[in-house]
């Protein structure tokens, strides 16, 4: 099973006209697709930096966001969330790191149809709040959690 | 071009969820080599998932999305046998797509 | 009468401290097991067991051969289950070896590889994978979910078990330490790490079918040689030698004792 996956996905990648699929997804000139707000809001450093470049005036705390992260993460380098969000049309999940050199580090976009839920991994520089922002309608809502980062040990 | 993805997908109840794992070193931009000198950024930025010609997720990467990146995320529709694209490119320009049936 | 007062104080307080110290350290294992769960899922090493496959069915080496007949102890070509069975006797080279020191002798006689170029640098590092590496990744792979049946019927396999024994329970090196030291009791912590005590039959088990591993700290696959290795390196021994008698020997005395548990690598450790 595991096997006969692991062949397609080495078979499909030389196997299709990568460069007709790549352009017709818009994906293939790097950055232009990328809209200029969010690039600018990547680039940023601190928190109001971030949040001005993403076009947040207003902000609130919505109970309505579920923020899965671990209370400690034994490696700064690898920290599971898992955002889901019960606000209806939900159009963009950003997923921010207070403490970081670059605050944002991921944004998602669902279309109709995908469930504002993901789950993705992200470095962690120290122990800090993670954000989960959302964007619904134009309007703007988060949740807060903090994640304690050890330095790890040697072993294991 | 990229290392091939791994890319998982099972419909359950007519929620189809995608598990993908992508190989790619992600580098911070911050970190130095071991002769001091600082290792430049390498990340992806962009990663878009197609399901029958229609786009179901969009994300964009920043330096902080952890080293062979994955990713959960769930769509309505989608049925056994449906195949999923998924490209991704990176600040260098390399891109990688695959494509896997769910299951 | 007050002194004895302050004095019990003194102890209630201690006590309290004491009481919430110990809450604390049971509250973080109990969040880094949760932490370990979430990230099980999705691991790198799925990548490693691709490229291994993939080059285990290329030929190369001077000979231009593939490993596809090497013989992992099942019988030439096999693969699927073999390293549940690992280390064993093997015949053909009259001495006991592991999955890596099995791997060095195929790609040598099969591949026709100066066995210096194997050994020389078989971890991986920046930028840098060996393809022995990745050999082991796809092997113990093939025996996900297989239950550990390592043999001690051969003489040679029973004596290299006693000598890895020896070897687990032997002090030396600058700050006389054993594996045993760290390794043979509970509730041991390095910083945040649970040590393993491998007195216990549960947590050699664990212990063993959870490596080889990917490491999420370097960001690379470890194989069984590497983890005694490093350990080695702790204890501030001198370094042995990639599949050397001792590691093998070392390796059969763990393997053993991991019986009749469900392997379960390649592993993810923090």
């Amino acid at each position: 099973m595991i096997n006969l996956e692991r062949r397609k996905a080495l078979k499909t990648g030389s196997g299709l006209g990568m460069l007709a699929i790549l352009s017709a997804m818009g994906l293939i000139q790097p950055g232009v697709s990328l809209a200029n707000y969010e690039k600018n809001a990547f680039d940023a450093k601190s928190m109001s930096e971030t949040l001005e470049a993403l076009g947040v005036h207003a902000l609130e705390d919505n109970s309505s966001i579920r923020l899965t992260v671990p209370e400690i993460a034994e490696n700064g380098a690898v920290v599971p969330i898992t955002v889901s969000s019960l606000i209806e049309h939900t159009e963009q999940i950003f997923v921010l790191v207070e403490k970081n050199p670059n605050v944002l580090a991921a944004s998602f976009t669902f279309p109709e149809g995908t469930e504002s839920f993901v789950t993705t991994r992200v470095k962690m520089r120290e122990t800090s709040l993670v954000i989960a922002l959302i964007k619904a309608k134009g309007k703007f809502y988060r949740t807060a959690k903090e994640v304690k980062v050890t330095a790890g040990g040697c072993g294991g | 071009m990229g290392n091939p993805m791994r890319i998982r997908a099972a419909v359950q109840d007519g929620i189809t969820e995608v598990k993908i794992l992508m190989q790619h070193e992600m580098e911070t931009g911050l970190r130095k080599d071991a002769e001091g000198t600082l290792v430049p950024a390498w990340n992806i930025t962009e990663l878009k998932a197609v399901h029958n010609g229609k786009t179901v997720l969009e994300g964009h990467f920043g330096t902080a999305v952890s080293k062979n990146p994955y990713l959960v995320f769930r769509f309505k529709g989608g049925v056994s046998g449906d195949k999923i694209t998924v490209s991704w490119i990176d600040n260098k320009g390399d891109t990688r797509s695959d494509e896997v049936a769910i299951s | 009468m007050n002194t004895h007062i302050i004095k019990s104080l003194f102890f209630v307080l201690l006590f309290s401290i004491y009481g919430s110290v110990v809450q604390a350290a049971s509250d973080a294992t109990d969040e880094i097991a949760k932490y370990r769960e979430m990230i099980s899922d999705g691991n790198p090493a799925d990548f490693d067991e691709m490229r291994g496959e993939n080059l285990w069915k290329k030929p190369s080496g001077p000979k231009k051969v593939s490993m596809q007949k090497c013989d992992l102890g099942k019988g030439s070509g096999i693969v699927k289950g073999a390293y549940a069975e690992l280390p064993k006797f093997f015949p053909d080279t009259d001495r006991v070896q592991d999955l890596e020191s099995r791997l060095v002798s195929c790609m040598t006689t099969l591949q026709g590889i100066p066995e210096k170029e194997i050994t020389t640098k078989p971890f991986g590092g920046d930028n840098y994978k060996p393809d022995i590496e990745s050999y082991v990744a796809y092997v113990v792979g093939q025996s996900k979910g297989v239950k550990m049946n390592v043999s001690l019927n051969h003489p040679k396999e029973k004596e290299a078990y006693e000598i890895g024994k020896r070897i687990f329970f032997y002090r030396a090196g600058p700050y006389d330490f054993a594996c045993a030291t760290c390794h043979t009791q509970d509730k041991i912590r390095i910083r945040m790490q649970d040590l393993p005590n491998f007195n216990k039959a549960k947590d050699s088990q664990a212990a063993y079918v959870s490596w080889p591993a990917y490491r999420v700290s370097q960001g690379l696959f470890r194989s069984f040689q590497w983890r005694l290795n490093d350990c080695f390196r702790q204890q501030r021994f001198p370094e042995p030698q990639y599949v050397s008698e001792l590691t093998i020997d070392l390796a059969m005395f763990m393997a053993r004792n991991a019986n009749d548990a469900i392997y379960a690598g390649p592993g993810l450790k923090r």
